[in-house]
């Protein structure tokens, strides 16, 4: 293995390190901030979610988080929850959503996807049955909201036995203590929650996450994405200045929900495309 | 035998309870247990709450003896425990006085609520006006619409109700938007949860607070009948007047507990909400649980003439006791509750809560194979009044 890293240092990289790692890692290099957009799969139909996708990815997306649908998403607002009913309403399961994504990997293999959800669907699957499928499915990371590290213990194993990266979230209100837990548990990255609310909410407090973040760091050495009420290419800007990654859910829904079906591609890689050169800049 | 002491300090009845929460409700769920278990054993605490439920609820509630009802049926003898007689009407006010005495002792002046019926929302409203607190009641629109009157209730009683038009539009989307207010108003907001569901320390700090039920009848049962029941009956919908009269008696092997749920149309129609009988584990509204779902997952829509009983999930503990072996959880339709509400109106002179009426039913169906010096307790946890435009238009009637 050594000597052939010696022939390669990208190739034996990419095998040793996560997909998501490998990300970063090269942004890191070429000293630019991720951003990830969130998309819930299934929205606004089936057969949109794969070209969303690739769409997200072609416009400059360096993780793509899909959204689960749950009937009910306790942690987001009004828009993820219609987003979620919607895909519902599509007949969307767990087991399309691992689907859609073997069917982005067939033809892209660069981009990290993580799953963002909530416990029960998985449960219903049976985590371990989950796990497999997930890694032959081709996704990187694993984010359930109702998953807190000290419940999470059996499941972080059964995710980075299989190289899947279990993704946890912080908040502003999360101690000391709850932030070396969960930086003891996270790979990947961390998602840190911008705001008191729930997803979409509007009162984004830019120098509070300033404040923060060096703090995070303190304990947290992967990098940190914060999400939860980033709107333009603006705000994702001031928080790209202190964060590594910048998550962007709540307005991309919104733009799917408004648009008219055929225009909701160009649209989304419209929006996608303006944040990413605002990022860059 | 080893007394029972669950939950285990992170909430967890077995697998059941625990705390499946974003982290952004992590830290408040954290102050909330702390503040619990440091006034729980506090004398002035008690000595508030006791002061409190003996003369705003009017507690001790009676135990009665329902001779002609016992007459009609035979067998054992059966007895109820008169939470309808409790200000507001039904169990529900023990718990919202109990948590509302916390919400004082930390410092929080606003009061949020989930509600199906309406019984927990007028509870919470009821306390929120005596202890001088800002109330916001969720209620699903389709909640609304069914039970206007005591919408109305909650806003004589000085509460604003906000419809939530999520998901199915009823008790479980109103939960999911009350803590989605929590979350965001965290500092000044107290979050009154009606029933031993949600995350740790709800399920504990509930049963603790409706244990009342239990700890009286204890007492009770010996000076009237001579000796402890044979078996409890209690209705379950998230379970919380049933933990309350089960939990004092669960070190007492030699009195079966017997939870009832709720079979809608019949368990074979699918248009029930009979989770513990019924339903499979897993994760919903904070805590590992029977619920409702479909093969995907999902959660599913369920269905009770009584709105108290529809809720597709159930208290943490009752998923332990049912797979413990320690109670029996069995279901009766739309039909028998109806039958058994029509039952004690008119041989006892109570008109029940259609909840409560489940329990009756299984009672009326139990009793006979008994024996005339057995004894059966069943939890008339509410009063009937809330239920007379369901009961009218089942009987063809327009009120």
């Amino acid at each position: 293995m050594r000597a052939w890293c010696a022939a390669g240092v990208a190739f034996c990289t990419a095998l040793l390190m996560s997909r998501i790692a490998h990300t970063f890692e090269l942004l890191a290099q070429s000293r630019r901030k991720a951003l990830i957009p969130f998309i819930t799969a299934g929205d606004p139909d089936a057969a949109l979610t794969v070209p969303l996708m690739h769409a997200l990815a072609d416009a400059g997306a360096d993780v793509i988080e899909l959204g689960v649908p749950f009937s009910d998403p306790m942690a987001d607002g009004p828009t993820i929850q219609r987003s979620s009913e919607r895909a519902l309403k599509q007949g969307t399961t767990l087991a399309h959503v691992l689907g859609w994504v073997a069917e982005f990997r067939k033809t892209n293999t660069r981009v990290p996807v993580v799953l963002m959800g909530y416990a029960n669907p998985i449960e219903a699957m049976g985590a371990e049955a989950f796990a497999e499928r997930a890694q032959s499915a081709g996704v990187d990371g694993v984010l359930v909201v109702d998953y807190p590290p000290e419940e999470a213990e059996r499941w972080a194993e059964l995710l980075a036995v299989r190289g899947i990266d279990a993704i946890f979230l912080i908040a502003p209100t999360s101690s000391q203590e709850r932030i070396e837990r969960v930086a003891r548990h996270a790979r990947g990255y961390v998602y840190y929650v911008s705001l008191r609310g729930v997803t979409g909410a509007a009162n984004l407090d830019i120098a509070e996450i300033a404040r923060k973040i060096p703090q995070l760091r303190e304990h947290v050495k992967l990098p940190i994405a914060v999400g939860f009420g980033i709107r333009d290419a603006q705000s994702a800007r001031a928080v790209a200045n202190v964060a590594d990654a910048v998550i962007i859910g709540s307005r991309l829904v919104q733009e799917i929900e408004a648009c008219p079906r055929e225009r909701v591609l160009g649209s989304i890689s419209a929006l996608i495309g303006e944040i990413r050169r605002a990022l860059d800049a | 035998m080893q007394l029972y002491d669950l939950p285990d300090d992170k909430g967890h009845f077995g697998t059941y309870g625990g705390v499946y929460v974003a982290e952004t409700l992590i830290a408040a769920l954290d102050e909330l247990k702390a503040a619990y278990l440091h006034y729980r054993n506090d004398p002035e605490f008690r000595a508030e709450l006791d002061y409190e439920l003996k003369h705003y609820v009017g507690r001790p509630s009676p135990i009665y003896h329902a001779r002609r009802w016992t007459e009609h049926f035979g067998g054992a003898q059966v007895y109820l425990k008169r939470e309808d007689l409790n200000h507001t009407g039904a169990h529900k006010i023990n718990n919202t006085v109990g948590q509302a005495l916390l919400a004082k002792r930390m410092g929080k002046p606003r009061v949020i609520a989930e509600t199906g019926a309406g019984q927990h929302g007028v509870a919470t409203a009821t306390v929120a006006a005596r202890y001088g607190m800002q109330c916001v009641v969720y209620m699903g629109s389709e909640d609304i619409r069914r039970q206007a009157q005591n919408v109305y209730r909650m806003k004589l009683l000085g509460a604003t109700v906000v419809a939530v038009e999520s998901g199915s539009r009823t008790l479980k989307d109103a939960l999911n938007e009350a803590m989605r207010d929590w979350v965001a108003h965290v500092d000044d907001t107290f979050y009154i949860l009606g029933t031993v569901a949600g995350p740790h320390p709800y399920p504990l700090m509930v049963r603790d607070f409706q244990s009342v039920i239990g700890i009286e009848a204890l007492q009770q049962m010996p000076e009237l009948a001579g000796r402890q029941p044979d078996a409890l009956l209690a209705c379950v919908g998230g379970g919380s007047n049933a933990m309350g009269l089960f939990y004092p008696y669960i070190d007492h092997p030699e009195v079966r507990l017997i939870g009832v749920e709720a079979a809608g149309f019949g368990i074979e129609s699918g248009k029930h909400a009979a989770t513990l009988c019924a339903g499979r584990p897993g994760v919903l509204h904070g805590n590992r649980t029977y619920l409702m779902q479909d093969d995907a997952g999902q959660i599913i829509e369920t269905h009770s003439i009584s709105a108290g009983l529809d809720y597709p999930g159930v208290g943490p503990e009752h998923a332990w006791l049912k797979d413990s072996g320690r109670a029996e959880y069995v279901a009766v339709t739309d039909d028998e509750a109806l039958a058994a509400f029509h039952d004690l109106c008119r041989l006892e002179g109570i008109i029940p809560a259609l909840e409560s009426s489940h329990a009756l039913a299984y009672a009326a169906k139990l009793a006979p194979r008994m024996r005339s010096d057995q004894i059966l307790l069943v939890n008339l946890s509410g009063r009937g009044d809330k239920d007379m435009h369901t009961v009218a238009e089942k009987s063809g009637l327009t009120l």
